[in-house]
């Protein structure tokens, strides 16, 4: 028997495979298609303050590795998904839920995040500070330290639970913004959030999204990604979420390798809706083949040359 | 929602550009004419739908436009190819809906979601008169299938080469009485039929989608009933919650 058990800021999770936040609705939606406790967990869909429609249609377009998507933080607004989405939740599954919050102002994520925090049924706080696809917010907190840093301190002052700061790569150096992150008592860093990316409709002669531009994912991202968290694990000591286009198996113990200690799965869900649960019943045999026995043996293995 | 995979059973060329596509498999998942499917197709990143046209004994029927790569590589498909399906994914519409005398309307490639509808209502006694609109005479496809199911088919075409020229709503005043629309197709049609028509009914939309299935909130509108997903609680929309 492998181990798949691994420890991320605290909580033992069952596997290290979670659908990133944005793919997977406030989960019990995916319910009816499998028994999402066969999760480690989850990251639920990105909560502000107040409600939000997010951008105008069309918000999805392709390219031949990826997506784009320009949602731009659709959501009911925390106090409706504490009082609705987490109770509908709470049925389904039975396991600590990591919370994607966001935020439009310093005094935003501090409410949203003390509001998340008071919730049993919330383990770790992730702390969006990337978004590419909303003005005034989001991503701006990401792109320079001294922000990041803000957030990231005011978050701390207001939860015991761990915080996990998801960090952008439309940035010239990303371990300047980790550790600026961790210094300021992030327990973990989740990496990376979207590229910025477009495309052309070539008829309309014209942006195919009507926010011009959307956030790339998918497999076309991979190679960055995992480049990025290979850079950050030997910046940081804190545990590092990877995500950034893994498909499959291979892709987590790949991720792994460069130094994640679990992996979000984003894109792959639209594609198919049971790539979560496919790629957990993989990894044992995976693993095998590659002589692991425990997937904690192989984080950050890859920098012991 | 289920995924399927499906064995091609046949297929067969219906206008220079659209085919008709038969499939093998478990349909037990789709249970509403109006109800769509997402499709796996080679070298496209993510699934393309498309509406049901029909489902009889274990098969399920499509239609589909050459649009790109992925509908052209479909025309080569073989009889005992396989096809990678999400399943009874929408609402579909409502039949229980409409009085004796519901109007179906559809444009080009929209016109197969009304097929199984219009066998439902049929099977109920209703009168069914169907309007399926067309660029041009070389361009219609099901008008015979319509007709042998017993409906009243009246056609349109934007350069008058066959039946009514002009667009679907310009049929409306020909089509006699009916107390309710089904309509299927571009944006721009629909909200023609809703100006045209002062019944209720319901409009079938073609929402840009990621997933399909409700999971990513990419082709969320807002409607008088709150924000929809085009994909979970759409397709189909009722006249008195769209928002146009």
């Amino acid at each position: 028997m492998v181990n798949l058990k691994v420890d991320l800021c605290g909580i033992t999770i069952d596997n290290p495979i979670i659908p990133a936040s944005g793919i997977f609705g406030y989960g019990y939606e995916f319910a009816d298609y499998y028994d999402i406790n066969c999760l480690g967990t989850f990251s639920f869909k990105g909560t502000t303050r107040d409600e939000r429609f997010g951008n105008p249609q069309p918000r999805i377009a392709e390219y031949d590795y990826g997506v784009l998507n320009a949602t731009g933080l659709e959501n009911p607004g925390v106090d409706a998904v504490i009082a609705e989405e987490l109770p509908k939740l709470a049925k389904v599954f039975h396991k600590p839920v990591m919370a994607n919050i966001s935020g439009f102002s310093l005094e935003e994520y501090v409410e949203v995040a003390e509001k998340m925090s008071a919730s049993k049924q919330v383990g770790w706080l992730e702390v969006n500070i990337s978004c590419p696809n909303v003005h005034g917010g989001g991503m701006a907190f990401g792109t320079d330290p001294k922000a990041a840093a803000t957030v990231t301190k005011a978050v701390r002052a207001v939860t015991k639970k761990p915080i996990i700061m998801k960090l952008s790569p439309n940035v010239t150096d990303i371990t300047e913004i980790a550790k600026a992150c961790e210094a300021e008592g992030a327990d973990g860093l989740c990496l990376i959030n979207t590229l910025m990316g477009m495309r052309i409709d070539l008829h309309r002669r014209a942006p195919l999204l009507a926010n011009t531009t959307g956030g790339m994912s998918g497999p076309g991202i991979f190679p960055l990604a995992l480049r990025m968290i290979w850079q950050t694990y030997e910046a940081v000591k804190i545990p590092i979420v990877g995500a950034g286009g893994v498909s499959h198996a291979r892709g987590v113990i790949e991720m792994m390798m460069a130094g994640a200690a679990a992996v979000e799965i984003g894109a792959a869900n639209l594609v198919d809706p049971y790539i979560c649960p496919k790629i957990i019943d993989d990894l044992p045999g995976v693993m095998k083949g590659l002589r692991i026995e425990d997937i904690n043996d192989i984080v950050g293995v890859a920098h012991r040359r | 929602m289920k995924q399927v995979n499906y064995t091609i059973d046949g297929q067969r060329q219906l206008t220079d550009e659209v085919y008709e596509i038969c499939l093998a498999g478990d349909t037990s998942a789709i249970t509403t004419p109006g109800q769509f499917v997402n499709l796996r197709l080679e070298g496209l990143y993510l699934r393309r739908p498309l509406a049901v046209c029909d489902v009889v004994d274990g098969h399920l029927v499509l239609i589909y436009k050459i649009i790109g790569r992925g509908t052209d590589a479909m025309t080569h498909m073989q009889h005992g190819d396989k096809l990678d399906l999400l399943v009874g994914l929408g609402n579909g519409y409502n039949v229980n809906a409409c009085g004796d005398h519901p109007l179906l309307i559809g444009g080009g490639v929209g016109g197969p979601s009304l097929y199984w509808l219009a066998c439902k209502l049929l099977e109920m006694g209703k009168h069914v008169t169907v309007i399926l609109g067309f660029a041009s005479k070389d361009k219609i496809f099901y008008e015979d299938e319509f007709r042998r199911l017993g409906t009243d088919v009246l056609i349109t075409t934007d350069d008058g080469t066959a039946g009514i020229k002009g667009f679907v709503a310009d049929a409306i005043p020909e089509a006699g009485n009916y107390d309710y629309v089904y309509a299927c197709g571009p944006e721009m049609m629909l909200r023609d039929i809703y100006n045209a028509t002062t019944v209720d009914g319901e409009y079938s939309f073609a929402g840009r989608m990621g997933c399909g299935f409700g999971a990513c909130r990419g082709c969320s509108v807002k409607t008088k009933k709150g924000i929809k997903r085009i994909c979970k609680e759409g397709p189909v929309l009722t006249r008195g919650e769209i928002i146009w």
